[in-house]
């Protein structure tokens, strides 16, 4: 809870940092459009969450979401497929791709890094080859389809809308939460992520549920890549979601993920993912920060995070002796 | 079994403690201790877990400074800032879990740290030859090249204390150095302190095993609560006398289990071989109330024996059945169904999750049985079945909340207990219930075994420790090498019939 406190004051923080040294933070286009970019990207960081509380990672999530996002345009243009059809075969293959890590990781005994590391490369030198590094696009077609990540749900008396993202967002987060929270699967996982052999010991299948992680984090990362290019319209394959798996980790640790697992909490995931967004419009929009430092501030920025937090856990931890000492 | 006197003629005592106190977040770790060593002496440690033997001794070895109080050596005032000072001092600390690096050869590891060079590169020659020396020193002949990983616990220790000796100790620090040796290692271990002791190191000796003590140490200062409970001298060093001082009461050291008649079978075990020892079988039965006892010497199969009972790995041939059922064992998950329950040898590995809390610990292997609508965790009874656990096995915790690595090792114990006893199971294995856990909890150990004896279930424990086997068991099973090499009744039972069959001087045919 603490946690979460902690990277909310730092979002409100820099929202009004920005809101102060730049008048275009709080227009209409930029804030939806921000809750747009956020719900994108929280849907990947949940993604990564459940990896990371098991204590594993996965590096794919960027080339994964190259992948779908060229996939599908080329689908729809290239093969004239169905919708139902396109949308079956990548989540077939988001799917597939989450099971091969899990059973790598599990059966195999692979290190998480190693296989979901070859997974980056694969899936994006895949792409590359079967699209002939061509970028794929809807062609100004797809209307209905490209609703899911333009449209928006108007509130009603005002100009603003909720983009639709952020309801998937929603969705997905409010059941990724309870699955965590309170189901029994939830808990076997935080408890697998703590210590897989006490978990085994105690008869949970800890296999099964790391192979689900990653599963749901190869399904997540699909819905991310079909969003992506639904966002944006085409997606080049030599750079499409480049990087997004960091910024999906990034946000899932500064959410409250402790990367040695067991630990988390998706509110946290997404508020972390929203302070990484801000946090790219403010350099964008704040005119005295040069675009191209944008990823040594990220940088910083996340390091003080993680920095400051450690520091308020010991200063709480001295606290509490102190208390103790002039009690006793 | 005078309150600790203080030495008044300190030129024998090399080591001269005086009011040490130490805190750790507020709580009084150590309160105004006094200890002195003197030179060739074996001088034990004792106290039940959280006393404080732990903090003195990493106070002593440098590893954290005290807060207020004097260390004086040779009747010179030191302080030791960190690990390094303390072995300039000439004291070093052989931890419980050893710190070998058993990827590297042996020699290699004796002079870990400050190897000799030539020409720069380390001189391995040099390495080799000078290792002999202090491998002598130690009794052990083995070439320097060997791999540590090759070695058994027993002789990594002695690696261990071969390092000390290189770095000219005096004052070896030995924490629980027996806990994971076989009697013959020990024998073999008490040996080299004996010699050493002759060659006028002072050995501190810290174990919760008063029968070693009793054999080995020539005083003994017993802290309580993080207090002088008092000391002794040879002559007043008796199993009483030091339980006493330990716990400030009278108490039966060890449980006598009541024997009495069993029912029908509960576990039955027919031709099983493990995958680790795959060339004999096994076959027995154990009856509803019985207590019995697996002996052997470490290394003998008795953990991979449980472990197969539990399905965590699958026995290659033959067939395990409780109450009459043959069952389909692929993993221990088939074995809890089934109502067999282990309490694991290594309790922070495989026992606990550390970083949860008791509730937590508790709850989850009965999270599945009490599931809500297929899928949900019902907390409300989960907090009910930790707050029974921790009624029933007396646990102390503040709360159901606490994490588990705070808890003594009595207590956490008691938790992994507590977790399988939540199960009603009809199948208790315990490997190794009491191993670290102080007095007063093992008697709550013995009291568990026996309440669940007399409600009928059949109860499997593992034990290193012969009068533990002897006073808990109906009957004992004794492994040699994988196979079974007797059973035991429990009027045949005693130390020497045990080691027999153990060492594998003797084998009863019929089995």
């Amino acid at each position: 809870m603490k946690k979460i406190l902690g990277i909310l004051g730092l979002l409100i923080f820099i929202c009004v940092v920005t809101a102060l040294m730049s008048d275009r933070f709080l227009t209409q286009f930029n804030i939806e459009n921000l809750i747009r970019r956020t719900a994108l990207f929280g849907i990947i960081s949940i993604g990564a969450a459940f990896v990371i509380i098991t204590s594993g990672i996965d590096l794919s999530i960027g080339s994964v979401i190259c992948l779908i996002g060229c996939l599908v345009p080329h689908l729809l243009i290239e093969y004239e497929l169905t919708m139902a059809t396109t949308l079956a075969i990548v989540g077939g293959i988001s799917l597939l791709i989450g099971l091969t890590h899990g059973l790598l990781v599990t059966k195999m005994k692979l290190q998480p890094f190693i296989v979901t590391l070859c997974g980056l490369l694969i899936y994006r030198g895949v792409t590359r080859g079967f699209v002939q590094d061509q970028t794929q696009g809807f062609k100004g077609g797809f209307e209905n389809l490209r609703v899911l990540s333009q449209g928006e749900l108007a509130i009603p008396g005002t100009e603003f809308g909720i983009p639709n993202p952020f309801l998937i967002l929603l969705a997905v987060a409010i059941v990724s939460a309870v699955f965590l929270n309170f189901t029994v699967y939830g808990r076997y996982l935080l408890a697998l992520g703590r210590n897989e052999d006490a978990a085994r010991y105690s008869g949970i299948n800890t296999d099964r549920m790391i192979i689900l992680a990653y599963v749901i984090c190869g399904l997540l990362s699909g819905l991310g890549g079909l969003l992506f290019v639904l966002d944006v319209g085409s997606a080049q394959p030599v750079d499409f979601g480049n990087f997004y798996e960091l910024y999906a980790i990034a946000a899932a640790v500064l959410g409250g993920c402790s990367l040695r697992g067991g630990e988390g909490t998706i509110i946290g995931v997404v508020i972390g993912a929203a302070v990484m967004q801000v946090l790219k419009n403010s350099i964008t929009l704040i005119d005295a920060i040069p675009t191209n430092i944008e990823f040594a501030v990220i940088g910083v920025v996340i390091l003080g995070g993680v920095t400051a937090d450690e520091l308020i856990k010991r200063f709480h931890a001295k606290r509490l002796a102190n208390r103790l000492k002039n009690a006793g | 079994m005078n309150p600790s006197n203080v030495e008044t003629s300190a030129g024998t005592s090399p080591l001269e403690i005086k009011n040490i106190t130490k805190r750790f977040s507020g709580v009084t770790a150590l309160s105004s201790v006094n200890l002195s060593v003197a030179k060739g002496e074996v001088h034990a440690v004792i106290g039940e877990n959280g006393a404080g033997k732990s903090t003195l001794m990493k106070i002593l070895a440098g590893v954290q400074p005290p807060d207020s109080g004097t260390i004086s050596l040779d009747g010179e005032l030191v302080t030791i800032p960190n690990v390094q000072a303390a072995l300039d001092l000439g004291i070093a600390l052989i931890h419980q879990e050893l710190n070998l690096a058993d990827n590297l050869e042996v020699a290699a590891n004796i002079f870990l740290g400050r190897e000799p060079t030539k020409f720069g590169l380390i001189d391995s020659k040099t390495i080799r030859k000078r290792s002999q020396e202090y491998l002598a020193k130690v009794g052990l002949d083995i070439e320097p090249n060997v791999k540590v990983s090759e070695l058994t616990i027993g002789l990594q220790q002695l690696v261990e204390i071969a390092k000390a000796l290189s770095v000219n100790a005096r004052i070896l620090i030995m924490d629980e150095p027996t806990s994971s040796l076989s009697q013959r290692e020990t024998d073999a271990l008490f040996e080299v302190i004996r010699d050493l002791k002759q060659q006028g190191v002072s050995i501190i000796y810290i174990s919760h095993r008063l029968t070693e003590i009793k054999e080995l140490a020539d005083r003994v200062t017993v802290l309580r609560d993080g207090e002088n409970a008092g000391s002794l001298q040879r002559n007043e060093i008796t199993h009483d006398s030091m339980v006493k001082l330990m716990v400030g009461r009278d108490i039966d050291q060890f449980y006598a289990h009541k024997a009495k008649t069993a029912g029908d079978a509960v576990l039955q075990l027919d031709r099983v071989r493990t995958a680790t020892w795959p060339q004999h079988e096994m076959s027995f039965e154990i009856r509803g109330g019985e207590i019995v006892g697996v002996a052997g010497l470490v290394g003998a199969g008795r953990t991979e024996l449980l472990e197969t009972i539990f399905g965590l790995t699958p026995a290659v041939s033959g067939s395990v059945a409780v109450d009459g059922k043959v069952l389909k064992l692929s993993n221990n998950r088939d074995a809890i169904k089934a109502g067999i329950a282990l309490v694991p040898e290594d309790r922070k590995s495989a026992g606990l999750i550390l970083d949860a809390g008791v509730r937590g610990n508790i709850g989850l292997p009965s999270l599945w049985r009490h599931r809500i609508a297929r899928a949900f965790a019902n907390r409300g009874k989960e907090k009910s079945i930790s707050a029974d656990m921790i009624a029933e096995m007396k646990i102390k915790t503040p709360n159901d909340g606490q994490l588990v690595k705070y808890l003594s090792g009595g207590n956490q114990q008691k938790v992994v207990i507590g977790k399988w006893l939540s199960m009603s199971p009809r199948v208790l294995l315990l490997d190794e219930p009491t191993r670290g856990v102080d007095v007063g909890a093992k008697q709550e150990i013995y009291r568990l075994m026996e309440e669940l004896a007399e409600q009928g279930v059949a109860v499997l424990f593992v034990s290193s420790e012969l009068e533990e086997v002897i006073s808990m068991s109906d009957r004992a099973l004794v492994m040699h090498e994988g196979r079974l090499a007797g059973e035991l009744s429990r009027a045949e039972l005693s130390e020497e019939s045990i080691m027999q069959l153990a060492t594998g001087t003797k084998l009863t045919a019929n089995i």
